[in-house]
């Protein structure tokens, strides 16, 4: 996949939609190319994070660890992001990425991405999508919480 | 050594001095005889005196051999010759004179220089064998640049005056006198004149030198300071960096380089206002002679034969006294860097030899135990760092040292290394004090490591066995050519009263070694488990793997890495691994290589010259353009730059990712976005300039496709650029031959190094551990076909530069640290030796080397001056030092539960 191709794709991401293409270049420019095998991991729930990933092909599963072993919580594939929060914030994984077919990805790390949206019209684009996509998540757990009291009650 | 340098030259060549001087007296011989020669010629066979008559002959060589008492003894008429033939006779004598003469100039020459050359050497011998000798302390305070400067420079002119320095003196001497007796027979009163300007130049010209030699000196200390300045200044680069004190330094330099000007300046206008005098005084001469002289004869008191005579006589004088003044100048000169040199070397207290002879075979028998018998040392300033300090150490014991306040186990430590000597005291090895041991003894049953590490110019491996080095342990048999040298080598040692130790003899004592089985490779075992134990392994594989070696010396080892090459190749297949590196392949286009890197297909020298002047050849051009390159790089670069201008021409100049990303700076951007638009605005079918073709040519040779992604690299374009290979290689003329290497599958490539001769190709940067992944498939390739300790000795190969800069703090107390494991002591005394290191790896490193030590079977004491208390733990007794002397003394155990000092330390 070329360059140009890859800014298409990081322009159909929410998060990216509304970022000036040339900065989305300079991002794909910045961001290095990596493939894995099915069933390897992107990366590991609780380990330290500092990259997100664009999926450029295949899938992988998201798994979350419980009690009673792993959990799929989620699947991407093609033009999603995973691991996106470590972008703007320290902190630990907080799930599993595994591929389940053979993954080419887009490797964002948070060096180059931060470096690249030192423009502050950018940040708050992005910042925005960021937040519509918080709201988002925070309502439907509102919702599930919700559904819970009532199957308890 | 003698207070006079006269006296010390002297004792060293009194009987050479004698020699010389009778070829002196010899050669003046002959040197007469063809003095009075010429005149015999002209008088004889050219103006015809003595063949007045037509075929008149003369006697030749003709003499009478006459002794007092007994008359003629012996009588020789001669051989009749005419005159022709005499003057043939004669001249032939005389071309005789003239090579004896010069054969005689050029035997005594040589000589002298051999006499000066062989002083020059004892000296210099003599005062590194002083350094060697000196106290601890006495050096502490010598600046090493300024010491080594006295050593090379300043006595530099003892060589030159050594020849000179009776010869010269006696043979002008004796011509000055006889000059002066010539004229005294002449005219006594008019001799009388002369001698008395003669002892004024001799009286005051000397005196007037004084200053002179006053001003030597001067020269002399600044310039050796200036010396220890330029030194400290190559030493301190990194601190006048970081402090910002370049221009300080600079003016002190300046102020250094004003001072000594103005002492050269002093020096040369005394010099000539010297001159001046000396030769008015003998100008003075004839004058007096002149009118005096003249005064005398118009009164008739002397006739003007007498005063021609006088004044002829007189022509003869002023030479050697000129030359004999110029003589004591010379010798005061040398007198004064002589007194100056001594004054530096002279300790009132030096090692005595005996302390260091040489004693190849070490005793087997360990002594016990090392001592401190009431020790007082003080420090530079003479603050007593520890005092009254007595301590007993048995073998076998393992013991912490450690400081509550102030610096007494550290002192005590360097005291047990004989880095200082104790001002009171002693330090006892089986009862003997230490500093009358010879350090043959001492030396190596004591194996000291303090913080301050001090590296050899050499390779590691020279570094690490450094200390095996006591005595040769085998003689060499030269033979042949090798015999005459070396029995040459020690004669003339020996006649410089150097030693005479053949350094190329076998030095490494492989009976000392730590680990000792009696086999052959106990040295090697010894550096190995050393290494290990010290954690410096992994350094020197990384060294090994980043370094190369000369592939036509160790052929096994190149032809064995280049199986190992294949091996590794083999093995990634085997383990469906093929994906993680790109090899490469004489036919192939690499893909994860750039552009250029394709085209070269070799490896570049580094350093002088190297890639530019290749890629910037006419000839690279030449190339491109027969491989029908020229033309698609050109629009590929291109390409390139309209990309990089688009994504990195609106960045501000000093975004980070212009050094992260690409190798081009804004400006460079900048001037690639005007050189577009140049091409924008010119007319179709207008080619490009020489300047703008490179400029973007230059571009195209770092692209790599799967890093840049701009789809510019058609499988077409990939091919061709394979086929330019050939092309490239076949032709490349003499003087960049040199420049690169090709890539051979088969052959291990000199210039690279080990690490892409294993690998032979790119990793795949897109598999996120690729590195990691190979790493470990070459690691098992590596111990399979068994080259673990070849790539180790490899490493130790590297040259780790002056004092071991080239080496990481860390790593230089790492390997201190090892010189001293490799070594089979009694005691190890380990002086705060790796405060460098964090807490984790200095436990790890204290505990691999105590449990090392303790392996072997010569169960040695190990005594560790720690500067992490906590590590006391790992040792049976603890000795706690306060404010320069013992607090506690025990096991762990029982300091744990008693001691409040410990405790506190510990905790």
């Amino acid at each position: 996949m070329l360059l140009r191709e890859e800014v298409q794709l990081l322009r159909r991401i929410p998060y990216f939609a509304k970022v000036d293409p040339c900065r989305l270049k300079l991002l794909a420019f910045a961001s290095s190319r990596v493939s894995y095998d099915a069933n390897q991991e992107l990366f590991h729930q609780g380990d330290a994070g500092d990259c997100a990933y664009v999926l450029l092909s295949g899938s992988a599963d998201i798994l979350m660890e419980a009690p009673d072993g792993e959990v799929k919580i989620g699947e991407v594939k093609g033009d999603c992001i995973v691991g996106e929060v470590c972008l703007l914030c320290d902190g630990v994984r907080t799930a599993t990425v595994r591929s389940t077919t053979p993954v080419e990805a887009l490797k964002i790390c948070k060096d180059a991405f931060s470096k690249v949206l030192i423009d502050p019209g950018v940040t708050r684009e992005v910042t925005r999508a960021f937040a519509e996509q918080l709201h988002r998540t925070t309502s439907e757990l509102d919702r599930t919480r919700a559904g819970q009291r009532q199957l308890v009650n | 050594m003698e207070k006079s340098l006269l006296r010390y030259i002297w004792r060293h060549t009194r009987r050479q001095q004698l020699f010389i001087l009778a070829i002196v007296a010899a050669s003046m011989v002959p040197y007469f005889l063809a003095f009075d020669l010429p005149k015999q010629i002209i008088n004889g066979p050219i103006q015809g005196g003595g063949f007045e008559s037509e075929g008149a002959t003369q006697a030749y060589m003709d003499f009478t051999v006459t002794l007092p008492w007994l008359g003629n003894v012996f009588q020789f008429d001669g051989i009749p010759l005419d005159r022709l033939e005499t003057l043939g006779a004669l001249s032939g004598v005389f071309l005789l004179l003239v090579i004896i003469n010069g054969l005689f100039k050029y035997y005594i020459n040589t000589y002298k220089g051999r006499l000066g050359e062989r002083l020059l050497r004892r000296i210099r011998f003599q005062l590194v064998d002083r350094i060697l000798r000196f106290p601890p302390s006495y050096l502490k305070k010598v600046h090493a640049a300024e010491v080594s400067s006295m050593v090379k420079d300043e006595v530099e002119p003892f060589g030159g005056f050594t020849g000179d320095a009776f010869v010269q003196p006696a043979m002008l001497g004796g011509q000055a006198i006889a000059a002066l007796f010539f004229i005294m027979v002449q005219n006594f009163w008019l001799g009388m004149i002369a001698a008395t300007m003669v002892a004024i130049q001799v009286g005051i010209i000397p005196k007037m030198r004084h200053r002179l030699i006053e001003l030597g000196r001067q020269r002399q200390v600044t310039a050796r300071h200036f010396a220890g300045k330029v030194s400290e200044i190559v030493e301190g680069i990194g601190t006048i960096h970081a402090f910002d004190t370049s221009n300080y330094e600079r003016a002190d330099v300046s102020h250094r380089l004003g001072h000594i000007y103005k002492i050269r300046y002093d020096l040369y206008q005394w010099k000539f206002l010297v001159k001046f005098v000396n030769n008015f005084l003998s100008q003075l001469t004839p004058f007096l002679f002149y009118s005096i002289g003249g005064y005398l004869t118009l009164r008739g008191n002397l006739d003007v034969g007498q005063l021609i005579a006088v004044i002829n006589a007189y022509k003869d004088l002023p030479g050697p006294l000129k030359e004999l003044i110029d003589w004591d100048q010379a010798r005061q000169d040398v007198q004064v860097k002589y007194e100056q040199v001594l004054e530096e070397f002279d300790s009132p207290m030096m090692i005595p030899p005996a302390i260091h002879a040489l004693a190849a075979k070490s005793e087997d028998k360990s002594l016990t135990p090392l001592a401190a018998v009431n020790v007082t040392i003080e420090d530079q300033s003479g603050a007593r760092v520890a005092e009254g300090v007595s301590v007993k150490f048995e073998r076998g014991e393992t013991v912490a040292i450690i400081d509550n306040a102030g610096s007494g186990a550290e002192a005590l430590a360097e005291a047990f290394g004989r880095v200082v000597w104790p001002i009171s005291g002693k330090i006892t090895l089986q009862e003997t004090d230490l500093l009358e041991l010879p350090e043959s003894v001492s030396g190596r049953a004591i194996s000291y490591s303090g913080a301050d590490s001090y590296f050899f110019h050499g390779t590691l491996k020279d570094n690490l066995l450094y200390g095996l080095k006591h005595a040769p342990t085998s003689t060499v048999t030269y033979s042949g050519r090798d015999a005459t040298q070396r029995r040459w080598e020690m004669h003339e040692a020996r006649m410089a009263g150097n030693a005479d130790f053949d350094v190329h003899a076998e030095w490494l004592d492989r009976s000392t070694t730590s680990v000792r089985h009696g086999q052959k490779d106990d040295l090697k075992n010894s550096l190995l488990a050393a290494l290990d134990a010290v954690q410096l392994t992994s350094d020197i594989m990384d060294l090994a793997l980043h370094s190369s070696f000369d592939p036509e010396i160790h052929t096994e080892l190149a032809a064995r890495i280049v199986d190992m090459r294949h091996a590794l190749r083999s093995t990634l297949a085997a383990k469906g691994l093929s994906h993680l590196v790109v090899f490469f392949e004489p036919d192939r286009y690499n893909i994860e290589a750039s552009v250029g890197e394709n085209l070269l297909f070799g490896t570049m020298r580094q350093g002088v010259g190297g890639e530019n002047s290749l890629l910037d050849s006419d000839f690279f051009y030449d190339v491109l353009r027969s491989a029908a390159l020229l033309e698609p790089l050109f629009d590929m670069g291109t390409a390139i730059a309209e990309n990089l201008v688009d994504i990195f021409g609106s960045l501000p100049e000093d975004h980070p990712f212009f050094q992260q990303m690409i190798t081009l700076s804004a400006d460079e951007i900048d001037v690639y976005e005007q050189l577009l638009q140049r091409f924008k605005d010119r007319p179709e079918g207008v080619r490009p300039n020489r300047d703008e073709l490179r400029a973007m040519l230059r571009l195209s040779f770092n692209y790599v496709e799967l890093r840049y992604r701009f789809g510019l690299l058609t499988p077409e374009l990939s091919e061709r650029i394979v086929k330019a290979r050939d092309l490239l290689h076949d032709k490349l003329p003499a003087h960049l031959s040199g420049l690169i290497e090709r890539y051979d599958p088969h052959r291990y490539i000199a210039l690279a190094s080990l690490r892409e001769n294993i690998l032979f190709g790119k990793l795949s940067h897109r598999i996120a551990d690729a590195g990691e992944q190979i790493r470990a498939v070459a690691s098992g390739v590596m111990h399979e076909k068994d080259l673990y300790a070849s790539f180790l000795g490899v490493g130790l190969e590297f040259d780790i530069g002056a004092g071991g800069r080239r080496l990481t703090l860390v790593q230089r107390q790492k390997l201190n640290v090892a010189r001293s494991l490799i070594r089979r002591s009694d005691f190890y005394i380990f002086n705060r030796a790796l405060p460098g290191l964090d807490r984790r790896v200095q436990n790890e490193i204290v505990k691999n080397v105590v449990d090392f030590l303790k392996e072997q079977d010569h169960d040695p004491a190990i005594i560790w001056v720690l500067s992490n208390t906590s590590l006391a733990r790992l040792f049976k007794r603890v000795v706690v030092f306060d404010r320069g002397s013992i607090a506690d003394d025990g096991t762990f155990e029982t300091l744990e539960q008693e001691s409040g000092i410990f405790k506190t330390l510990v905790a």
